[in-house]
């Protein structure tokens, strides 16, 4: 059996589990999910029925209320319904239809294959690199992109160049245009700026990719200002605004998922013939929550629970808080880290490693006292009988 | 000046620009996506009906009256209608005789099921749906009608809910001269489903009544049919109900050498033998499964969540079909294989993996 190599704690983490125990723990987590499937039915149905009702009538009196934009209660009011309307409709109806999480309803309406979102990078693009790339392969350096997505160095054994140094600046920008940074990244255009990657293949998707963006734009920035007539112009700054917002409110959600503190990374050939229990263990150490209320969780698509998601990415998002205390007890019982904190917290961690990564490693060793990078020869594993 | 009739045209052109329009301004979603939101039964989202009424009819079944939506063509009696259903949150198609009149001022529709044992849809519709649910509807069809011009002389031959594609023939039959016999068998008189309805037109002269209740007077006996119905030969008759009962008729139509008087509509396939399974393909989901010789690829897919058309699961509504790319598949209901090549459509609710096969689905 291969080892489960970890890169980024040279304590390694999961040193006190036998093979025995990661099977186990694969075992647990199976019925978990077994749970879940066995009594998913009407009340989960009802709810992501009542959430894209809900969002859509959001975001038709939220537009109603924009053509009048011109008076400035009207824009305030418009704007930030408009903008929480954009935030459900990526994160907990888009992302997780896309994942396949409603299409036991077997409602074509509600169904990854039917579904496409509000997001510059086509459905079928996404599923690819997000459902295909990031979830089978999370955290794994050179395998997960999502890692630093192509643009930043976030984890120590990522090999520093001086492009890293303005990675702050980066993360900032790529956080404004999220959605425009996804699609370039479905499109995998780094690999392609290398001049590796099939040219047809681009040409074909940038296609997909441009035809979108110019529907979501004229829509946004051109139809709907000029349905406000007079509110021309502050109907386009309230979409401007919407978009940004949720392009910031993902981002950051997002960045809470894997770059915080306490997050691992793992060596590509830790992957090679891994079982069922060491991929569950990867996905757990892999992940951070967010802690907070209701609302919270509602407004990050369940992605707050993003341990539980990596485990289960095809569970109705629903059922993720259910969950999480069977989650947490199987950690603490197999003296786990479940990651998690407050959104402020997390999203100030993540920033954190931005900036200091952005730094050579041993550069940062002298400035911050408090970050002992492992290198490169110096990587924990792992030992499997 | 020339006045050609360009008005329709311009309207047309209109109209479409309005659409587009609309398009433009709702994308990525369509306009119906959110006309929905506040009517469920507007045209351009898919036909749908929502249920007004639900009348028992019998302990084990019950009449489901339907308010069609925007865009429903009407029905020949005798006809099915597939119906769309969420049992415990999933979507689930079944094909229902008609049972309403045609062309009602109401606009709504009326299927009448039985619960049969296990059935998830037919128990789900008897017992547990309620009043104002939303179901999605496909239109009308199926062949077991009786023509543009009823004949002079017709038996009815039903057994159980067989007895609902006639009920929908009969209560849509105005001319008065047509001489009909209905043959029924239910295992109790409290059996019969439209027990007095059928009783009254029996009453009224309507139709000739025979009621065969099975518990105690054991089951029909088709050789001795003559006994019941003197003129069978003179007859066209229609026949509904369980296979073995279809069987027997068509056997002894075919003896008496008047198959083409007799016109069946059967519930459930007859399975032969399974044979290997082997790997199903779902090209389009890029989902594959292992399924054995005698799960249907509609169960496999389904399983597996693919998005899978389907209806009457019976094979006999074609609303499952899907191209078959590679492979081949074996028919449960008579063992044939079908090969995949250009073009080749199968039914995936009467058909089972013969070796490893693709789906275009």
């Amino acid at each position: 059996m291969e080892t489960l190599q970890i890169v980024s704690d040279p304590t390694d983490p999961t040193a006190h589990l036998s093979d025995q125990d990661i099977e186990n723990i694969g075992r647990e987590l199976d019925a978990i999910r077994a749970e879940v499937i066995a009594d998913r039915g009407e009340r989960d149905a009802a709810y992501i029925r009542k959430v894209i009702n809900g969002q859509r009538k959001l975001e038709l009196g939220s537009r109603a209320v924009l053509l009048f934009s011109l008076f400035p209660p009207a824009w305030i009011v418009g704007t930030v319904g408009l903008s929480v309307s954009k935030i459900i409709e990526n994160m907990e109806i888009g992302h997780n239809v896309l994942h396949g999480q409603w299409d036991w309803m077997r409602d074509p309406d509600i169904h990854s294959t039917t579904w496409e979102w509000d997001s510059a990078s086509p459905s079928d693009m996404w599923k690819h690199s997000h459902n295909e790339l990031h979830h089978t392969y999370t955290n794994v350096r050179g395998k997960d992109n999502d890692l630093g997505y192509g643009i930043m160095r976030v984890d120590e054994n990522q090999r520093w160049t001086p492009f890293y140094l303005g990675q702050p600046l980066w993360n900032f920008l790529n956080a404004c245009i999220f959605q425009y940074g996804i699609a370039a990244y479905d499109l995998e255009l780094g690999k392609h700026f290398k001049g590796r990657g099939d040219k047809e293949e681009l040409r074909r998707n940038g296609k997909k990719v441009l035809a979108k963006v110019r529907r979501h734009v004229t829509r946004d920035y051109v139809l709907h200002p000029l349905l406000s007539g007079p509110s021309f112009v502050t109907t386009l700054t309230a979409n401007l605004t919407a978009n940004l917002v949720r392009n910031w409110w993902t981002h950051s959600v997002i960045m809470c998922g894997h770059f915080p503190d306490g997050v691992q990374t793992f060596e590509k050939t830790s992957i090679e013939g891994e079982t069922r229990g060491q991929w569950y263990l990867r996905q757990m150490l892999g992940s951070a929550n967010i802690s907070g209320g209701r609302l919270l969780h509602f407004m990050t698509g369940n992605l707050s629970f993003q341990i539980e998601h990596h485990l289960f990415p095809d569970l109705p998002s629903n059922r993720y808080q259910e969950i999480a205390p069977k989650v947490q007890d199987l950690f603490d019982r197999y003296g786990l880290t479940y990651t998690t904190g407050s959104m402020p917290r997390q999203v100030a961690s993540a920033w954190r490693k931005v900036f200091r990564l952005s730094l050579p490693n041993d550069f940062g060793r002298k400035v911050f006292s408090r970050a002992k990078p492992a290198t490169a020869g110096a990587r924990s594993s792992v030992k499997a009988a | 000046m020339t006045t050609t009739a360009p008005r329709p045209t311009v309207a047309k052109a209109l109209r479409g620009r309005v659409i587009k329009f609309a398009e433009r301004i709702t994308t990525p979603l369509v306009p119906s996506d959110y006309l929905q939101v506040i009517n469920p039964l507007h045209s351009g989202t898919g036909l749908r009906g929502r249920i007004v009424a639900i009348q028992p009819e019998t302990r084990d079944a019950a009449t489901i009256v339907i308010k069609t939506g925007h865009g429903w063509c009407t029905h020949t009696p005798g006809q099915y209608v597939r119906v769309g259903v969420d049992v415990d949150g999933v979507r689930q198609w079944r094909a229902y005789s008609l049972t309403s009149e045609t062309g009602r001022r109401d606009g709504c529709i009326a299927i009448t099921v039985k619960a049969i044992p296990d059935g998830v849809v037919s128990n789900h519709l008897v017992r547990r749906a309620t009043v104002g649910t939303i179901v999605q509807l496909d239109q009308a069809a199926g062949e077991f009608t009786l023509g543009a011009q009823p004949p002079r002389k017709i038996l009815f031959l039903t057994a159980g809910s067989g007895v609902t594609p006639v009920m929908g023939m009969l209560r849509n039959l105005s001319d008065p001269d047509v001489d009909v016999v209905v043959v029924h068998s239910a295992p109790t008189a409290d059996d019969v489903i439209f027990g007095a309805e059928l009783r009254g037109l029996a009453r009224d002269g309507r139709i000739r009544l025979v009621e065969k209740h099975t518990d105690t007077d054991g089951m029909l006996d088709v050789a001795q049919l003559e006994n019941i119905v003197d003129d069978l030969a003179e007859r066209q008759t229609w026949a509904c109900g369980p296979a073995g009962m279809l069987d027997a008729l068509e056997r002894r139509w075919n003896a008496d050498g008047i198959a083409g008087r007799l016109h069946t509509e059967r519930f459930r396939p007859t399975v032969v033998t399974p044979g290997a399974g082997g790997t199903v393909t779902f090209a389009k989901t890029g989902t594959a499964v292992d399924a054995d010789g005698a799960q249907t690829l509609l169960d496999a897919g389904e399983a597996a969540g693919v998005l899978m058309p389907s209806g009457c699961r019976m094979g006999i509504c074609f609303g499952c079909v899907a191209p078959l790319r590679q492979g081949a598949v074996r028919d449960l209901r008579t063992g044939d294989i079908t090969s995949a090549a250009d073009g080749v459509l199968i039914q995936t609710c009467v058909s089972a993996a013969a070796g490893a096969c693709e789906v275009d689905l």
